[in-house]
């Protein structure tokens, strides 16, 4: 920008892409809350799922239990997805669905959705997640083992470039990694690597669709993969240290600027943009004075607004009370309305870019790339991204553990919870239900009885061929046929969420993914902990043996990282930690306790689904014979915790008990109060002599 | 208030499995009348009270880590319960003690059915004793094969882990991936024992296995290893190999001489029970490591490891 010229853009920019991130109970409800969000000027829709939906499972199946239009609306079937979008013209809406290891099929049943409406797939516009990666490594609704899964990707990429060519058939997720505790580093190394994973497999599809050894078939080939390449967007996060954060947004388009020329040999520059959506920080929002999250959650949007180099395309903010629980329509309105204000009152979008020339910003750019550059190195050395899902998931874990210390510490200060701690009492949590939103419980007995009567009134014939003829092309030794059409097909037949997974996973298999507990360093000598590990060394004196702890989540819920800071920290004090991971069922956490003779169970629940599964978990020990106390950590309600208690929970933790240290000495005392030795045998025939 | 240890193996002794957790719980504690009660259960289920050896199958594996162990575990473990075999795992964990606490994160690795009792896992860390199993593992092993049919004691490593387990097993079972050329380098230099039984996991890459399966038959051929059993496995579906590696492990069994393994790993186990409890003092006191097995060698076949130790505590004494 030369000095004579005006420093403001000749016409101001147009606003970004305004979504709420939405749906809960049922799609008839969550279609009557998207067209109220519409008609408060929301621009996009941003689909939220339950998780029985997200992994797979119709709302009848066992490990759907408590899970059911909790997080996100139930979709079981091509009749829920046209009652969600009723009314809602799909040839002009821009919707993006968080969905990933079946995204597949739910983009199928939107597609079907839109046949309904008369619209052809080719005006479609949105974006499914899909991204894997970072569901092994941070958010755990994977469904198939990685091969299969980024096959699916490869899929789709290769099925929407062709068919449904405005359609971003997936969002790289930068946004879930800083969630679990990443590094600006980390978060854009690791997107990166993700994003070549996908790019590659991509590639190879396309080329075997094209024959594309040489020729007519190469060079049709490398078209393709230019589209694909801009089709592929990033979906990531911001945190508060929003300069820094910014640069991180520069740092990333510069990278993917140059892997599209490099690696992908992109020359058409609109291409070669880096595309964005955001949905900002909840990992630093907090559950002590929650008012204080409305600024935190402003300056995160600021951090993809304010430089027009690397602005968001999308944005979806947080509600204030995220760590409280589920939002209502009114706190998800007052984060609109923060994207309004910035947008339509401020000036930021009348400028050209105003950090061009910033020395300051050039520098942290440069920084971020350089560390950046040699972690990609790194994971490309271990053979890619998803060869290197053990290793990334470890320094997930680690990275999440410093973050933790610096808080308990009070290096890095938050302010409510680790400083300026005193209070006035809060008028916004003051009504009876604490300022949140509660799903009826009903509504899952409802969506059961919906599916059974929708399985009973298809014509079946026409469902069994479908999935027959998709588990076939699935199960084909070359890997090569696409799966989309016949999943088209299933969902046009009236096949159902939980029966199109259970078919893929019979021919894939299933999966765990690593813990990352495993991998992750141990403690650095710690003045903090030795007191600790002096209390665990007496109490195992006391008890005979090291004390024992299980930590395991129960339910679909695979946000992992709380337990598995637990889980370290266990071990850390020096106890012996069976750690389970996600997604159990009551009858394994009992037939773990059982069989291992723990002393103590920690169960971590996120998902808002802790009323049923805490109780059913308890009755399932104790029915086991399993004596030992539970304690419970996750977004719990304050008003919640009686229940739990009375049902048998020992302690319950929620996001204000950061100090994880503290938690642990909680809990050495508990197993210390409890009997020296657990009797953990059913129908043990003896007492005991002592 | 400890478990009546004598009724807890009496009831390992007569098949119920589902006295396996709280005998562990016993047997791990290092509580003094703990101890006495685990004495108590371990009386109960000596070659005297069981009129001979344990029937189960005591079944060593191990490998190094990622070479496919869990999945195959799986594979084995959904097989031997298809054909109605009751199945215990002991799950070492090797992870350093720095701390003093492990993570134990095998468990979820292996897939199983939960609600079935006739599946007993339990994981244990390797334990503050430097090379060996610790006590109780070894004790757990032989108490649970009066009841299991199959038990088994995975482990982690390459090199010296595959010689503690085969003081306990039966059958020892050494598991790698194609490419791992360093588990080829140990078979040669000596550095690893020459298992009964070896599997290539990952069949499914096809030559690549199957080249790993001829070199490392070469290997032991020219090591004058004829019995050990090279077979490539994928755990995938379909499984390849599962029911031969089945098969194997049983012909293995039939084959050896059970009752002399046993024995022999019995005063193995005595000698290295009492070198920790005595040190090197306390084999000097018995005139050495040779005279020690010397002495062990000469005691009534059927005594059980606490008896042969008190044996050489009453010899030590007597010097």
């Amino acid at each position: 920008m030369s000095g004579d010229q005006s420093p403001r853009l000749p016409e101001g920019d147009r606003p970004w892409m305004m979504r709420t991130y939405a749906g809960h109970s049922t799609a008839k409800a969550s279609n009557e809350l998207y067209r109220r969000n519409l008609q408060k000027g929301q621009t996009g829709l941003s689909v939220a799922f339950d998780l029985p939906t997200q992994t797979g499972y119709d709302p009848d199946d066992e490990l759907a239990r408590g899970e059911v239009g909790k997080v996100g609306v139930p979709i079981s079937h091509r009749g829920d997805m046209a009652a969600l979008m009723d009314g809602i013209p799909l040839g002009e809406m821009n919707t993006s669905m968080t969905i990933n290891a079946t995204a597949a099929w739910l983009l199928a049943l939107y597609i079907v959705a839109a046949e309904e409406q008369d619209v052809a797939q080719e005006q479609l516009q949105g974006t499914t997640q899909n991204d894997i990666i970072k569901e092994f490594l941070a958010r755990g609704t994977y469904a198939f083992p990685p091969a299969a899964s980024m096959r699916l990707i490869a899929d789709m990429i290769a099925y929407t470039v062709e068919h449904v060519p405005k359609w971003n058939p997936i969002n790289i997720c930068s946004y879930h990694l800083q969630e679990a505790g990443a590094t600006p580093v980390q978060e854009i190394a690791y997107a990166m690597s993700n994003a070549i994973a996908v790019l590659d497999g991509a590639r190879a599809r396309v080329a075997e669709t094209h024959d594309g050894a040489n020729g007519a078939g190469a060079s049709e080939a490398q078209k393709l993969m230019e589209q694909v390449f801009g089709r592929i967007s990033f979906f990531v996060n911001a945190g508060v240290r929003f300069v820094e954060e910014h640069a991180k947004l520069r740092a990333m388009s510069i990278l993917w600027e140059e892997l599209g020329r490099e690696r992908y040999g992109v020359q058409d520059e609109r291409h070669l943009r880096f595309r964005y959506g955001v949905q900002v920080n909840s990992l630093g929002l907090t559950e002590a004075q929650p008012e204080n999250n409305v600024q935190r959650i402003v300056l995160e949007a600021l951090a993809v607004t304010l430089g027009r180099d690397a602005r968001a395309r999308a944005i979806q903010l947080p509600a204030w009370n995220e760590a409280l629980g589920l939002p209502r329509p009114w706190d998800q309105q007052w984060s609109l309305r923060i994207q309004q204000v910035l947008a339509y009152e401020t000036d930021i979008l009348e400028y050209p870019d105003i950090f061009e020339g910033s020395i300051v910003m050039d520098g942290l750019v440069a920084e971020l790339l350089e560390g950046a550059r040699a972690e990609m190195a790194v994971v490309a050395e271990h053979g890619g991204a998803v060869e290197a899902v053990a290793y990334m998931k470890g320094a997930l874990v680690d990275s999440h553990r410093e973050r933790i210390r610096r808080i308990e510490s009070g290096e890095q200060v938050v302010v409510g919870q680790n400083r300026f701690t005193e209070s006035e009492d809060s008028p916004l949590t003051a009504d009876a239900e604490g300022g949140i939103l509660v799903v009826d419980p009903a509504i899952e007995a409802e969506q059961i009885d919906d599916v059974r009567r929708w399985r009973a009134e298809r014509d079946q014939g026409a469902v069994d061929a479908a999935l027959a003829r998709l588990a076939e092309l699935a199960r084909a030794e070359d890997g090569k046929e696409n799966l989309m059409v016949a999943t088209i097909a299933a969902a046009r037949a009236g096949a159902t969420t939980g029966e199109w997974a259970r078919t893929l996973r019979e021919v894939f298999g299933s999966y765990r993914a690593p813990t990352g507990v495993g991998e992750a360093a141990a403690a650095p000598a710690d003045a903090d902990l030795s007191e600790l590990r002096e209390e665990v060394s007496r109490l195992q004196q006391k008890l005979g043996r090291r004390p024992k702890i299980l930590v395991g989540k129960p339910g679909l819920d695979g946000h992992s990282n709380g337990a598995e800071q637990i889980a370290v920290r266990a071990r850390d004090a020096g106890m012996d930690v069976v750690y389970e991971g996600i997604r159990l069922t009551p009858a394994q956490i009992a037939a773990s306790a059982l069989q291992e003779g723990v002393h103590v169970i920690g169960l971590s629940i996120l998902s808002g689904s802790h009323r049923e599964l805490i109780p059913t978990v308890i009755e399932a020990l104790r029915e086991a014979g399993v004596s030992a106390p539970v304690v419970v950590g996750g977004i719990i309600p304050e008003q919640d915790v009686a229940a739990l208690r009375e049902a048998g929970v020992a302690a319950v933790y929620t996001p204000k008990d950061f100090d994880i240290t503290r938690i642990m000495r909680d809990i050495v005392e508990l197993v210390g109060a409890g009997s020296p030795v657990p009797v953990a045998a059913t129908g043990a025939s003896a007492t005991g002599s002592a | 208030m400890s478990e009546d240890g004598g009724a807890l193996g009496a009831r390992l002794r007569e098949g119920d499995v589902s006295a396996a957790p709280a005998a562990l719980n016993l047997l791990e504690s290092t509580a003094d009348e703990d101890r006495r009660q685990s004495a108590a259960l371990l009386k109960e289920l000596s070659p005297t009270a069981l009129e001979g050896e344990a029937t189960g199958h005591v079944i060593g594996v191990t490998g190094p880590p990622g070479a496919g162990k869990s999945t195959l575990l799986s594979a084995l473990l959904r097989a031997w319960r298809a054909d109605g075999q009751t199945v215990a795992m002991l799950a070492v964990d090797p992870s350093s003690r720095r701390s003093g606490g492990s993570l134990l994160g095998d468990r979820a690795r292996i897939e199983f059915d939960p609600s079935d009792r006739d599946i007993f896992i339990r994981s244990t860390s390797a334990g503050e004793r430097l090379g060996g199993l610790a006590w109780a593992t070894r004790a757990a092993a032989h108490a649970l094969a009066a009841a299991f049919d199959i038990v088994v004691i995975e482990t982690v490593g390459v090199g010296q882990a595959e010689t503690e387990v085969a003081d306990v097993a039966d059958t020892v079972v050494v598991v790698v991936q194609p490419g791992s050329g360093d588990v080829l380098q140990f078979l040669k230099s000596g550095i690893m024992e020459i298992p009964d039984v070896l599997v290539i996991t990952k069949a499914d890459l096809g030559a690549i296995a199957m080249r790993a399966k001829r070199d490392v038959g070469a290997a032991l051929r020219a090591l004058g290893s004829s019995s050990t059993r090279v077979l490539a496995v994928s755990s995938l579906s379909p499984p390849q190999g599962v029911e031969e590696l089945i098969a194997a492990l049983r012909e293995h069994r039939a084959g050896a001489d059970l009752d002399a393994r046993r024995l022999r790993a019995r005063r193995a186990n005595a000698l290295s029970d009492y070198t920790h409890e005595h040190g090197e003092h306390g084999l000097r006191a018995l005139g050495g490591r040779p005279a020690a097995e010397r002495l062990l060698a000469e005691q009534d076949p059927s005594l059980d490891t606490a008896a042969l130790v008190a044996t050489l505590e009453r010899r030590a004494g007597e010097r």
